[in-house]
């Protein structure tokens, strides 16, 4: 292992305070899976993914990651940030007039790590398809990682691209699923229930794992299985549960956090549960 | 008028067809891809040469887009296949994010656009495609007339880096543009030198408008015709100076007149050299089942449409 679990986890803690003191300073942003997923982005780049922060388009012998649930972007750019693809005292420019930083991710402006732009749900996991099927073309065995939310998937083009993948054998693709049950209109089961999801991505051909995405060494183990498990003739998806507002206290748990910023009493309260470790931007 | 003759007539798409075996030939990275109109396409040479860059994606266009997106990166050159309807209204969003506002070097190639698809009726008949993707930041329009333009279009986007949407359509037509022609997107053709009035015509309309430029000639009328097959970027230098030696304008396409050259014409007209214009297009409306010459007609796009609408434009002129 590159990290100790701890220093995964202190990694982690810091990358939280980021998401939160970056939706604050512009009051506005969907902190609540960000929160959910800072364990998770965490443990991708800073030890599961083969990557270069010397970013290069094509990404050619290396891991590839692509967000479909664009809004949690800001856990995704402190990550990128803390990774070294860019400053971290960009991170503050985040939502702001000429930022790289987008509301949602985008090549647009050419943030370094971005590789196509998302935010409009439901193309992300298609995406990740095309890049896994021309790393096929070329040779290249390194793996392509994609995270869905669990809400986007009421948007049809997922399941044209759940069907594809198996039918096609694209073996060298890790799906996530955000797991955490909450949507910007209530919980998932109350909107639009997604029942049993296992049971229709195994129907659907997948090797389906399932994980706890808020226990780094869960998180670790999961996705080192799953990479055990490619290049074996079916796509990987991992179904990870997590809790939406994770790691404060008032925000674990509930869709209230999806897409609205901390005011000032709030923020210095979550920032209160939440350690710095490796240094505030 | 200059003459102009044809030995044969094909279908545009078939034009396609040829021009994706050759682009396959040329680069390793290009890759196809069709959500289940393979035979439509006309891609059985390119699938039959090279299956390992061919995919079958089945009745999922949304799907098809983001693959073709993804498979930019890592070097390849995605040509999607499919109608143009479903290549661009199904579609649109899956465009707009993941291929123009993404910057990916994909080639939407599209049969069957317009009226001329025929029986199918509107629900496959869009006019409306241009429009939609010539408002998308970045994306280059082209919508090429015969067989040999086709197939040279399609080996220049090849070479182009970014988005592309060529446009293409199902009846055989003929043939009347050079094999070797060179092609180069967003430069226009002079199909004939005149000094009366000017008529720009793109895709199908390009053979009827030369039939309309012969019987204008008989009436005594010398009109200057232009081909315009890339409609974005637009070809603007060549249409002003057209425009500025005849004073007049008539804009022919097989399409809505909302959003497509025509518009984007007088939008060049308005803000640089104001001269009058008359539309050759559908008129905000659908299409419906029929034999294609029997809708070009009721549509009024027929040769005879483009001689009243030259001859309403000359006695515009001030």
């Amino acid at each position: 292992m590159k990290h100790t679990i701890s220093e995964l986890e202190d990694i982690a803690s810091q990358v939280r305070r980021d998401i939160l003191r970056m939706v604050h300073a512009v009051q506005s942003g969907h902190p609540g899976a960000s929160l959910g997923c800072a364990d998770f982005f965490t443990a991708l780049y800073f030890e599961v993914m083969n990557h270069n922060p010397e970013f290069n388009m094509d990404g050619k012998n290396e891991d590839l990651f692509f967000l479909s649930n664009g809004h949690i972007s800001p856990v995704w750019y402190s990550v990128l940030a803390r990774a070294g693809y860019f400053d971290v005292s960009e991170l503050k420019t985040f939502r702001k007039l000429d930022s790289r930083l987008q509301g949602h991710p985008t090549t647009h402006e050419g943030l370094p790590g971005i590789r196509v732009a998302s935010g409009s749900l439901g193309q992300g996991l298609s995406v990740a398809i095309g890049a896994a099927l021309a790393k096929k073309l070329n040779g290249d065995h390194s793996l392509v990682f994609a995270l869905l939310g669990d809400g986007e998937l009421q948007e049809g083009q997922n399941w044209e691209a759940f069907m594809f993948a198996p039918h096609n054998k694209v073996d060298n693709i890790i799906a996530s699923v955000d797991y955490n049950g909450q949507q910007i209109d209530g919980p998932t089961e109350k909107v639009l229930s997604l029942e049993n999801l296992q049971a229709k991505f195994e129907a659907f051909g997948w090797h389906v794992i399932t994980s706890n995405g808020n226990n780094m060494e869960e998180i670790l183990k999961s996705l080192e299985y799953a990479k055990s498990l490619t290049g074996k003739g079916k796509p990987i998806l991992n179904l990870m549960s997590t809790q939406m507002g994770y790691g404060v206290d008032f925000m674990v748990g509930t869709h209230k956090w999806h897409g609205s910023a901390p005011n000032n009493d709030q923020l210095e309260s979550a920032l209160g549960q939440i350690k710095e470790t490796i240094g505030d931007y | 008028m200059k003459k102009y003759t044809y030995t044969d007539k094909k279908d545009t798409r078939s034009g396609f067809g040829a021009g994706l075996h050759e682009a396959g030939k040329r680069n390793e990275n290009v890759v196809a891809l069709c959500a289940d109109l393979v035979g439509s396409l006309k891609m059985d040479a390119f699938i039959k040469d090279f299956p390992e860059r061919f995919f079958q994606i089945g009745i999922a266009e949304a799907n098809m887009m983001g693959i073709a997106a993804g498979l930019t990166i890592g070097g390849k050159i995605p040509f999607t296949g499919t109608f143009a309807n479903f290549s661009t209204g199904r579609v649109y969003d899956q465009i707009r994010q993941s291929i123009a506002y993404s910057g990916k070097n994909v080639k939407i190639c599209a049969s069957h656009a317009g009226l001329t698809l025929g029986e199918d009726g509107a629900t496959h008949q869009i006019l409306e495609d241009i429009g939609l993707m010539k408002m998308l930041p970045g994306m280059t329009v082209i919508n090429p007339c015969d067989y040999n333009q086709t197939k040279a279009a399609t080996l220049a986007i090849m070479d182009h880096e970014g988005p592309v949407y060529l446009r293409f359509g199902r009846p055989v037509i003929p043939v009347f543009t050079s094999e070797d022609q060179k092609f180069e997107i967003g430069k226009a053709w002079m199909v004939n030198e005149g000094k009366d009035v000017t008529i720009v015509a793109t895709g199908h309309m390009v053979w009827r408008a030369i039939q309309a430029g012969e019987e204008l000639e008989k009436l005594g009328i010398d009109a200057e015709i232009i081909n315009i097959h890339t409609i974005k970027p637009l070809d603007e230098e060549a249409i002003l100076k057209s425009v500025k030696k005849t004073g007049c304008i008539v804009t022919c396409e097989e399409h809505n007149k909302l959003g497509g050259l025509g518009e984007s014409i007088a939008h060049l007209l308005t803000t640089t050299y104001l001269a009058p214009q008359e539309f050759v297009a559908v008129n905000d409306s659908f299409g419906e089942s029929g034999t294609p010459d029997q809708l070009m007609t009721k549509y009024k796009l027929d040769p005879s449409d483009i001689v009243a609408a030259a001859q309403k434009v000359i006695s515009r002129k001030g």
